[in-house]
């Protein structure tokens, strides 16, 4: 083995490795998203669209919240807004995003990109930025909708409610980036992302409004990802509370999730 | 002699009890076609597959353009080209977008345009990878893994689940491409994929390379001819089977059938020594599908 050496012609490396490229992926991605009718309908308009529907629909839409201030100074689908909200969140951490890693494993593209000077953490890292896109667009046009078609009441706290979605939608993405990490196939990421879905809906009040539930049901929504969430965008929107709690909440399901995501990913 | 461009050296794999490479070696040069050949679970994709770093040996050594392909593995992804079985594509990425997005991750990367008419997908360029067919997923493959412009590129089981006709058609793709002075390791389970396209085979089964040569070489060590011919009355009894190198006889009644290493000649001549004359004489030579039988079949299989 000592006389083998083969002359290196110089190229220069690291060009996988350039905002370029993860620039041309991220577009690659979102292209590919925009190609697919039920994630652009869940992931971009289904917010928009349930929340004008049921303020259209619903007769308790124009009443007030609740009983007692707060509440009783909002209308219903005012208050029902912040929910819609945190749906969005979930729509896309639970629903787009797991399944579509989960089908890329299952066929060998993430394999395949092992192959190539490309890391592949960089096919994570641009699903994430088109999901979060796909989720800005849809929280925009679902906060439009509503003002323009229901007369939705404008946050209390704008940066509040800012600084939470931001939070929020770090939380939720690291908890489906776990189970983006760990899938073998497109069904199990759709099964577990649609579990976790569903049962967080439950807890951000989609079901049936949180102030509504019992204490117990809240004490316990506050610790979840999109429980907290939900709460936390509340007491921006009407409450006039800073949800210290909840955005505590929302950093540790970040910095618990995103560290174990990255150590369980499996490429094959 | 040229520095190897893949060099193998008592590389071992196991995966829990079983023991998926026992013990290869081999070397490929510049510019060659090697063909790895095999019955399914020889141990051929894992072979490849630590060769191309994905991964990692138990035990031995592989260097690919002097790069140790654990530790250089960066630099090994710009000059070696995988093209891996059971590796698709997103749906709905059409060809053209494929070729043009893996094209932005190398240093020095081939023309997209170029490969897509090279590998005759030109009137596909716009279509989805779902809406090819698999002749034409194949040869997207094949352009992935040459879109680097690598000088060495793995195709594992290039044409397995072809029909016919796709399977010739990318045989002539890697006919071009062996023009390009890529160095090319070909996995596969067709003996006539290898006899069209590799300079060199090597067989492996049961985790060993069991034998190793040209094409042709390695059918002449096999049965190596078959000759066919009938004769007017029935031989002696005992005639043929007699002449050195003669494996088997089957007759029926006036008509023979003679397998051996090199024997037409020499059953000619005992034929006219008998006072016959062979007619309707035929000869066969082997292929490299009967030396894989028999070397597989009757090989030493310790493991």
């Amino acid at each position: 083995m000592t006389a083998t050496t083969t002359g290196r012609p110089a190229r220069p490396a690291g060009t996988a490795r350039s905002a370029r490229v993860l620039a041309a992926v991220t577009v690659s991605e979102g292209r590919l998203y925009l190609r697919e009718p039920a994630a652009v309908f869940f992931g971009l308009f289904f917010p928009a669209v349930l929340l004008v529907a049921l303020g259209l629909l619903m007769p308790w839409a124009k009443e007030p919240f609740g009983e007692a201030p707060p509440l009783s100074e909002i209308t219903a689908i005012t208050g029902y807004t912040p929910i819609v909200l945190a749906l969005a969140i979930g729509t896309v951490a639970y629903t787009t995003f797991p399944p579509t890693m989960g089908t890329y494993r299952e066929k060998g593209v993430l394999r395949r990109l092992s192959t190539t000077p490309l890391p592949p953490s960089r096919m994570l890292t641009a699903q994430l930025l088109v999901n979060l896109g796909m989720l800005v667009v849809a929280s925009a046009l679902a906060v439009v909708g509503g003002a323009v078609v229901l007369g939705v009441t404008m946050p209390r706290d704008p940066l509040v409610v800012l600084l939470v979605f931001v939070v929020a939608a770090a939380a939720n993405m690291a908890v489906g980036a776990l189970i983006a990490a760990v899938v073998p196939n497109q069904g199990a990421a759709t099964g577990a992302g649609m579990l976790t879905y569903m049962t967080s809906l439950f807890f951000a009040g989609v079901w049936f409004p949180l102030p509504l539930m019992p204490e117990v049901v809240q004490t316990i929504s506050r610790y979840t990802p999109l429980g907290a969430a939900s709460q936390a965008l509340a007491a921006g929107w009407y409450e006039g509370r800073f949800p210290g709690v909840e955005l505590a909440v929302m950093a540790a399901w970040t910095l618990v999730m995103v560290p174990l995501a990255a150590r369980l990913f499996r490429w094959t | 002699m040229t520095a190897p461009v893949i060099e193998v050296a008592g590389l071992r794999k196991t995966y829990g009890p079983k023991v998926a490479v026992d013990d290869v070696s081999l070397v490929v040069g510049r510019g060659e076609i090697v063909g790895i050949l095999g019955p399914n679970g020889a141990g051929k994709t894992t072979t490849v597959e630590c060769i191309g770093g994905l991964r990692v040996p138990d035990a031995g050594t592989v260097r690919v353009l002097g790069l140790d392909p654990r530790h250089d593995r960066a630099a090994l992804r710009e000059r070696l080209g995988l093209q891996l079985q059971e590796s698709e594509m997103p749906a709905k990425i059409t060809v053209r977008e494929a070729l043009d997005l893996y094209a932005t991750f190398y240093a020095n990367p081939a023309d997209p345009g170029e490969l897509i008419r090279d590998l005759g997908l030109a009137d596909r360029a716009t279509t989805q990878f779902r809406r090819l067919s698999g002749g034409q997923k194949q040869r997207l493959s094949v352009a992935l893994a040459l879109v680097g412009n690598p000088e060495v590129a793995i195709l594992d089981e290039l044409t397995t689940g072809l029909d016919p006709q796709a399977r010739r058609e990318t045989w002539g793709v890697i006919e071009r491409i062996r023009e390009r002075g890529v160095t090319i390791l070909l996995v596969t389970h067709f003996m006539e994929e290898a006899e069209r396209l590799a300079d060199r085979v090597l067989l492996i089964d049961a985790g060993k390379v069991v034998a190793e040569g040209t094409p042709a070489q390695l059918a002449a060590r096999a049965t190596a001819q078959t000759v066919r011919f009938s004769t007017a009355e029935p031989l002696p009894a005992g005639l043929l089977e007699q002449i050195p190198g003669v494996a088997a006889v089957t007759g029926d009644g006036t008509d023979y059938e003679v397998r051996g290493a090199e024997v037409a000649v020499d059953v000619v001549l005992a034929v006219t020594g008998a006072g016959l004359r062979p007619q309707h004489l035929r000869v066969e030579q082997g292929s490299l599908e009967e030396a894989f039988v028999s070397i597989v079949g009757n090989g030493p299989k310790e493991a």
